[in-house]
């Protein structure tokens, strides 16, 4: 058992799987010689050469394609997009080309690739460069989509998703990426469409993912200290396949549901988490379920405004507080 | 324009020259069977038989033939949306073509693509892809498997004037070419990039051959009606490719009969353009070409007869075929063969 950040665990969780399989190959800008923008590829390059580890120039469109193309031909590409609102240049391969060439083809064409990106707030880099875009993804029939939250998720979650036979969408936390946690030795490989439950509780279930789970948990232990409200905190970690048996599960526990979700309000993943719960367990529900987001609203950059946009510990807290009337 | 003009043959060319026979003839029957077939599906259009839309390469079979002709097995072909001529020149069987065409359940992908998609992974057609562009990365990722494997295969990507002004050609072009990737890019230069000439909106005179350069590429143009000279110069690069020496980008100067697709009765074209290119039929020019190479008639007439037979049986039993299954709607989402997204 060592502690790793998250960044580290990304390393060690692609060299794990391109140290199992010479077939997994990993592309995309600044990640090779330069370890990264993020660091969170550092070594590779020189441990697994420049034939597997390539540099690529600032052309998201040629990054995807090619991971496509290397995919269907028998690679199991991992492919790095930066930042995760640059899936907006090259949206066509992700919501056109590889999640639809397999049932377009009759199931011929088999895409197994991982798209690592690095997604979400936090780190005051205004409205461009801090979406999170899990909902563009999830939308999409024929993808996967991951996002885990701590060092130990992003190894097995990581393998798993290099490992899958279907495209997997996976969205690593950018202000995550300096977190610590601890991670077992030896290899790690998780398995998708496994929501975890992080801190047991019984009188509300609050759901989150990615940045949004340590804040949950926080806004728990905050909740039982002050008012003695005892949360259950459920991280998804894997938005498609989404594991609603853990959910339902945990709301027929506690009868009480919110999201805490980064992204804008509309259309959100809670939004869909909620419709099932409403529609599957409706009389397990003491109250109307509630979801926590971000505003309507572009990010924007300076450190005040940002941290009032984004859900927050106390924002999570007194949201659930209020609904419980306590 | 490239200048077109019919080739004479040297007074002491012989048959048996770099192509030889077997290939020609085989040009020929690739050349007459898309000739047929997209007619036939023009024909069944109209009847309502195939549904949807439809992209027909008439007037540009030489193309599909002469690069086709040139691969070997294993070879890969990327096609667009006007993508039947390449499948047919790739072995697929024109029912299965006409079938996907007339939503049948032998279609290629039994109805579930459609002629904008048409992909056979057994034949080396990994996909047809219907927004412009998309496929020049893909075919550049399919190369450099081959490169990173040690495989010899080439993978061949086509596409239409239009594609050469869209970010993925530039991004693809140069990607390639840095990587030195086996893969070959073939503009198919028609004139029109749907209803628009192409000149009128683009920079260049030629819209993928002037372009070349700025990826460290040669300029290649060749006259796309004849299969001749196509197959010549995607022989020499896919064998360039297959050395080891980068990629390449050849435009083919063509012409499109029928509209875009089959909404567009293509009444943009100045008159007396559509009759100026029939002169120089592709199907016409090989004709002539194979006769004068002393191909008796009966044989040319032969591979008629045969393809047209071919055509109509593949027809008939597109007809008869019964629509796709139903279950086939949730079928191949994801790789475990259903639709599953929750448990």
């Amino acid at each position: 058992m060592a502690e790793l950040t998250y960044r580290d665990a990304v390393v060690r969780g692609i060299a794990q799987e391109m140290t199992r399989d010479p077939d997994v190959v990993f592309l995309g800008e600044d990640i090779g010689k330069a370890g990264g923008v993020f660091k969170a590829t550092v070594g590779l390059y020189e441990q697994f050469g420049p034939l597997r580890v390539r540099d690529t120039p600032i052309s998201e469109q040629a990054i995807l394609g090619a991971a496509m193309g290397a995919a269907m031909t028998g690679l199991k590409p991992i492919a790095e997009i930066m930042f995760s609102d640059f899936f907006a240049v090259c949206f066509d391969y992700i919501a056109n080309e590889f999640s639809k060439s397999r049932y377009m083809s009759n199931g011929q064409v088999k895409c197994p690739l991982v798209v690592r990106t690095g997604n979400g707030g936090g780190a005051r880099f205004g409205a461009q460069h801090s979406q999170s875009v899990e909902n563009w993804c999830m939308m999409i029939p024929g993808l996967k989509v991951v996002a885990p939250s701590s060092p130990r998720d992003v190894v097995g979650l990581l393998a798993a998703a290099v490992r899958d036979p279907d495209p997997v969408i996976f969205l690593e936390h950018k202000s995550l990426y300096p977190t610590k946690g601890e991670v077992p030795d030896g290899e790690i490989l998780d398995k998708l469409g496994t929501a975890a439950i992080v801190r047991p509780g019984k009188d509300a279930t609050i759901v989150a993912l990615a940045m949004m789970v340590p804040r949950a948990v926080a806004a728990a232990e905050k909740l039982k200290s002050e008012h003695g409200i005892d949360c259950e905190v459920i991280d998804v970690r894997s938005l498609v396949p989404l594991d609603t048996q853990t959910i339902l599960g945990s709301v027929g526990r506690t009868h009480r549901l919110f999201t805490v979700e980064e992204n804008p309000r509309l259309c959100g993943w809670g939004a869909e988490i909620v419709s099932i719960v409403a529609d599957e367990a409706f009389y397990d529900l003491d109250g109307p379920p509630v979801r926590i987001t971000t505003p309507h609203i572009p990010l924007p950059a300076a450190d005040i405004l940002e941290d009032i946009a984004l859900p927050s510990v106390d924002r999570i807290a007194d949201r659930v507080r209020r609904s419980l009337g306590s | 324009m490239a200048k077109i003009e019919d080739r004479e043959l040297a007074p002491n060319a012989s048959l048996n020259d770099d192509i030889g026979e077997e290939t020609r003839l085989r040009m020929y029957r690739i050349q007459v069977e898309i000739r047929e077939a997209e007619q036939r599906a023009f024909d069944l259009f109209l009847q309502n038989l195939v549904k949807g839309t439809s992209h027909l390469s008439l007037g540009q079979e030489a193309v599909a033939a002469g690069c086709a002709a040139a691969m070997q097995p294993g070879d890969l072909s990327f096609c667009t949306y006007r993508g039947h001529a390449h499948t047919l020149a790739r072995g697929v069987p024109i029912e299965q073509v006409l079938g996907e065409l007339m939503q049948r359940d032998i279609g290629l992908m039994r109805g579930k693509g459609g002629s904008m998609h048409l992909t056979s992974v057994d034949h080396g057609v990994m996909g047809s892809y219907a927004i412009i562009g998309a496929h020049l990365p893909i075919a550049c990722g399919a190369a450099w498997r081959a490169q990173y494997k040690g495989q010899k295969d080439v993978s061949v990507c086509f596409f239409g004037d239009g594609t050469t002004n869209i970010g993925a050609f530039h991004e693809a072009l140069n990607f390639a070419a840095v990587w030195k990737l086996p893969v070959i890019f073939i503009c198919e230069n028609n004139l029109y990039m749907e209803y628009t000439p192409i000149g009128d909106v683009t920079a260049v005179q030629h819209p993928a051959a002037d372009r070349a350069a700025s990826y460290g590429l040669p300029r290649i143009i060749v006259d796309g009606n004849d299969a001749d000279e196509v197959y010549r110069t995607a022989l020499a690069a896919y064998k360039k490719a297959r050395a080891g020496e980068g990629p390449s980008l050849i435009e083919c100067m063509t012409y499109r009969y029928s509209g875009h697709s089959r909404a567009d009765p293509a009444k943009y074209r100045p008159e007396g353009e559509l009759e100026k290119w029939k002169e120089r039929d592709p199907i016409k020019i090989y004709r002539e070409r194979l006769k004068q190479f002393g191909i008796a008639d009966s044989v040319i007439a032969g591979i008629e007869t045969d393809v047209k037979r071919r055509v109509d049986e593949a027809t008939e039993k597109c007809k008869a075929a019964p629509p796709p299954s139903l279950d086939l709607l949730t079928t191949d989402v994801y790789a475990d063969g259903g639709f599953a997204w929750r448990n």
